[in-house]
């Protein structure tokens, strides 16, 4: 038993922390600690000098340009763009369609997409929601009919992240309407500049427009744009959401945000004192910090646990309390922000506006605080909701 | 980052549990209860010749070289079968006093029979008015020759009514509350002036209730005045046994109450089904997992060389794994329903012991508060 990182472990952290202080520009970092998203130009850049480092993919294999480390270097990879903050390697690229095709795809298929993903020279959105499919994901309704060796895609997505900046998208579309429910589907790789493809933004509730309705009408796309086998697209799906270990969990990320909270509270005047002498508030605080550690010990678990089981493909029973953990705490601190803010947290400012707060009608730090804490409810519902989570550790962990 | 065991740490677990899993039934805890002492001499036997008693001693001062990790390992088999002995008192707490407060020759006399089972001690520290403050002592030290001589009334003191020797704390110079003049003092329990008065505690286990009337010390651990860096060390090495054995208690707890749901029927249907409860007892385990990491973050920061951080870290995890013992422990009373309300069924004395070990050394109000008021884990940025 050894709980603490190795020296060498230690050493790469450095590695680490040298890497990004030098590359990250600070327009960069500075409007990631205002709360906002990070524009498509910086993911971009960003994603363009981890590549050019061979740090674009900690996930993948070697042998498709990913930089071999261990379950802990990846760990502390992730940790220390979250907190820093940087950007991280785009998640539809790298973490989601990137992995299908190293698993499922041809070799052909794989020469074609995985160095313009690392490089960002595509960006990737994923097509799996629909408006009846939501947790219930199998439900999906897209059709694709094999017509003179093209696919021909009729039908709608939804919730999309991030289609208005896309080259690509991965669907799920049902291409046996009378197989069952998880049967029948198959996983289809589509290029947005094909006709009928059409992107409606949907507005999110802070104002933000993150994520979009797409739509597919006769969309014809090649047959060798399928991936895997026909009607065993659930296969490549289960897989995708299977890779979705502790990406949830957002450690760095929360304990940015706390450090960040402290300042804030310190600066804050209530009752004639600094908010962070308000005993009830620092309580709180208190709170979210004792339950990160734990999740951070929780990850370090997973993590030793995932050396084990590599090729096992045993899912973890600790996995659904990352989500459920790692989410609760990060609405938590959005939420602690937010009554910092005070009556100030009231501005409506979209956190993705550009040039806001010109007319100095709030503190700085205080606008789009709310703009976080509305956007951040989404994190309890998306990749599997947690009451999804808790029906599924019932049944997989549990017994019941 | 390593979780494993090692096989030597491997083998003590098994031997652990293998002599729990035989002798410490609901059955045998209830005869053990209800014997003399209140707790079993066979299994303290047992406990002696397994090395659990003269595990975190020094090799040459009698011991078996044992560190936290092995502790941690023995305290989650401890509660894995709510144990009566008084092995925390004895070995977690005494033995603790004897490694950071005790000359050489102290140990050298009191280890092997602390390892071989003859001598039993217990910690004479709470005292009416100080609740968890460690701090807070009016019992006097006075110099007397070449000793001291204790006065007061100490409470709560875990198996005071079978120990051999009492780690008293008591204050040699100073106010009540002030952290500076505090003595720890070992006096034997058959010293004139030391009335003891032992009683059953909820969770099964025992305690006393001891005046100290110019009760003659014989030994002074650490120095006279500065004994309160000691007590800290010990107590925070204390915290992680304790959390070590919370979770061991509800991974049972919450296993038994899993159990329960497969096989009972309501309304024609098996419990378990009922997504209400699915989800609660997901919950559960949201909250032991959480603990459980928690507990090995303890057994890490209990070794921690700087006092302030370890205290801080000591806090967060009495704070989080308090608050998920007493979920659990409620929880699965409530998931059974009326059977779990016996004292026939295991439950409620998991529960019971649950409670108790929370408030061991602070409950998770008293932690979260002091850690709040101590700045909290993370610096502002």
């Amino acid at each position: 038993m050894e709980l603490r990182f190795t020296e060498s472990e230690l050493a790469f952290r450095e590695e680490v922390r040298a890497f990004i202080a030098a590359e990250l520009p600070d327009a960069t970092r500075q409007h990631l600690i205002s709360g906002k998203s990070p524009t498509k130009e910086m993911v971009a850049d960003w994603q363009k000098k981890l590549n050019k480092r061979g740090w674009a993919a900690p996930e993948w294999p070697v042998a498709h340009g990913g930089p071999g480390w261990s379950p802990a270097q990846k760990y502390i990879f992730r940790e220390e763009l979250q907190m820093w903050p940087a950007p991280s390697p785009l998640g539809f690229n790298i973490n989601m369609c990137g992995p299908v095709i190293i698993e499922f795809g041809t070799p052909e298929q794989k020469a074609r997409f995985l160095p313009r993903m690392l490089n960002l020279d595509d960006w990737w959105c994923q097509g799996f929601s629909e408006p009846g499919a939501g947790s219930d994901l199998a439900s999906v309704m897209t059709k694709a009919v094999l017509e003179n060796g093209q696919w021909v895609i009729n039908g709608q997505k939804t919730w999309t992240t991030l289609a208005q900046h896309a080259d690509w998208i991965f669907v799920l579309a049902r291409t046996d309407p009378a197989a069952k429910k998880q049967e029948g589907i198959s996983f289809l790789l589509v290029d947005m500049k094909t006709p009928g493809v059409t992107v409606r933004p949907i507005i999110t509730i802070e104002g933000g427009h993150e994520v979009n309705e797409v739509f597919f009408d006769d969309v014809k796309i090649p047959a060798d744009q399928l991936v895997g086998q026909v009607n065993k697209g659930w296969d490549c799906a289960k897989f995708l959401l299977g890779n979705e270990r502790f990406g949830q969990a957002r450690v760095g990320a929360s304990r940015e945000r706390i450090r960040r909270l402290k300042t804030i509270a310190k600066e804050t005047m209530d009752g004639g004192r600094p908010l962070i002498e308000d005993p009830e508030f620092r309580r709180q605080v208190t709170e979210m910090e004792i339950e990160l550690k734990a999740l951070e010990m929780t990850v370090m678990r997973v993590i030793a646990n995932e050396t084990k089981r590599a090729g096992t493909g045993k899912p973890d029973p600790t996995t659904s309390v990352l989500k459920i953990k790692g989410t609760e705490i990060q609405q938590g601190v959005s939420e602690l922000l937010m009554k910092a803010a005070g009556p100030y947290a009231w501005v409506d400012g979209d956190p993705d506006a550009e040039g806001t707060n010109e007319w100095d009608v709030a503190p700085d730090w205080a606008f789009g605080l709310a703009g976080i804490y509305f956007n951040w409810r989404k994190q309890s519902i998306y990749g599997g909701s947690n009451e999804i989570q808790r029906n599924i550790m019932a049944k997989a962990f549990l017994g019941l | 980052m390593d979780f494993d065991l090692n096989e030597s740490q491997s083998l003590l677990q098994d031997s652990v549990r293998k002599s729990l899993t035989a002798k410490y039934g609901f059955e045998h805890r209830k005869a053990y209860m209800a014997s003399e002492t209140g707790w079993s001499r066979e299994m303290w036997a047992q406990y002696a010749e397994l090395g659990l008693l003269g595990l975190p001693f020094a090799e040459e001062d009698g011991g078996f070289g044992g560190g936290p990790e092995e502790t941690m390992l023995v305290a989650e088999q401890m509660g894995r079968h709510i144990t009566l002995e008084p092995w925390f008192s004895t070995v977690v707490l005494g033995g603790g006093f004897l490694r950071h407060g005790a000359s050489v020759a102290l140990r050298q006399e009191l280890v092997p029979a602390v390892a071989s089972g003859e001598a039993l001690m217990a910690l004479a520290q709470t005292e009416r008015q100080s609740r968890y403050d460690l701090f807070d002592v009016q019992t006097t030290a006075k110099k007397d020759g070449d000793g001291y001589v204790i006065t007061g009334r100490k409470g709560m003191v875990l198996h005071g009514d079978t120990a051999d020797w009492f780690v008293v704390s008591a204050r040699v110079s100073g106010g009540q509350r002030d952290k500076g003049g505090i003595g720890l003092f070992l006096v034997a329990a058959k010293t004139a002036g030391v009335d003891v008065r032992g009683f059953r505690t909820v969770d099964g286990a025992r305690a006393a209730e001891v005046d100290f009337t110019n009760a003659r010390t014989y030994a002074v651990l650490g120095e006279p005045e500065g004994g309160l860096p000691i007590l800290d060390r010990v107590v925070d090495e204390a915290i992680a046994a304790l959390a070590a054995e919370a979770v061991g208690a509800m991974d049972v707890v919450h296993n038994m109450t899993l159990d329960y749901m497969k096989t009972r029927q309501q309304f024609g249907k098996i419990i378990g089904t009922f997504q209400a409860l699915q989800h609660r007892a997901a919950d559960m385990l949201v909250a032991l997992e959480q603990s459980r990491s928690m507990s090995f973050f303890a057994t890490m920061a209990a070794q921690g060389s700087e006092p302030d951080e370890r205290r801080r870290n000591m806090h967060a995890v009495k704070a989080q794994i308090g608050r998920s013992q007493r979920f659990v422990g409620q929880q699965s009373i409530q998931l059974h329903g009326g059977i779990a309300m016996t004292m026939e069924y295991g439950a409620g004395h998991y529960f019971k012991r649950l409670t108790v070990n929370e408030a061991t050394f602070g409950d998770a109000d008293h932690h979260l508060r002091a850690l709040a008021d101590a700045g909290g884990l993370l610096q502002a940025a």
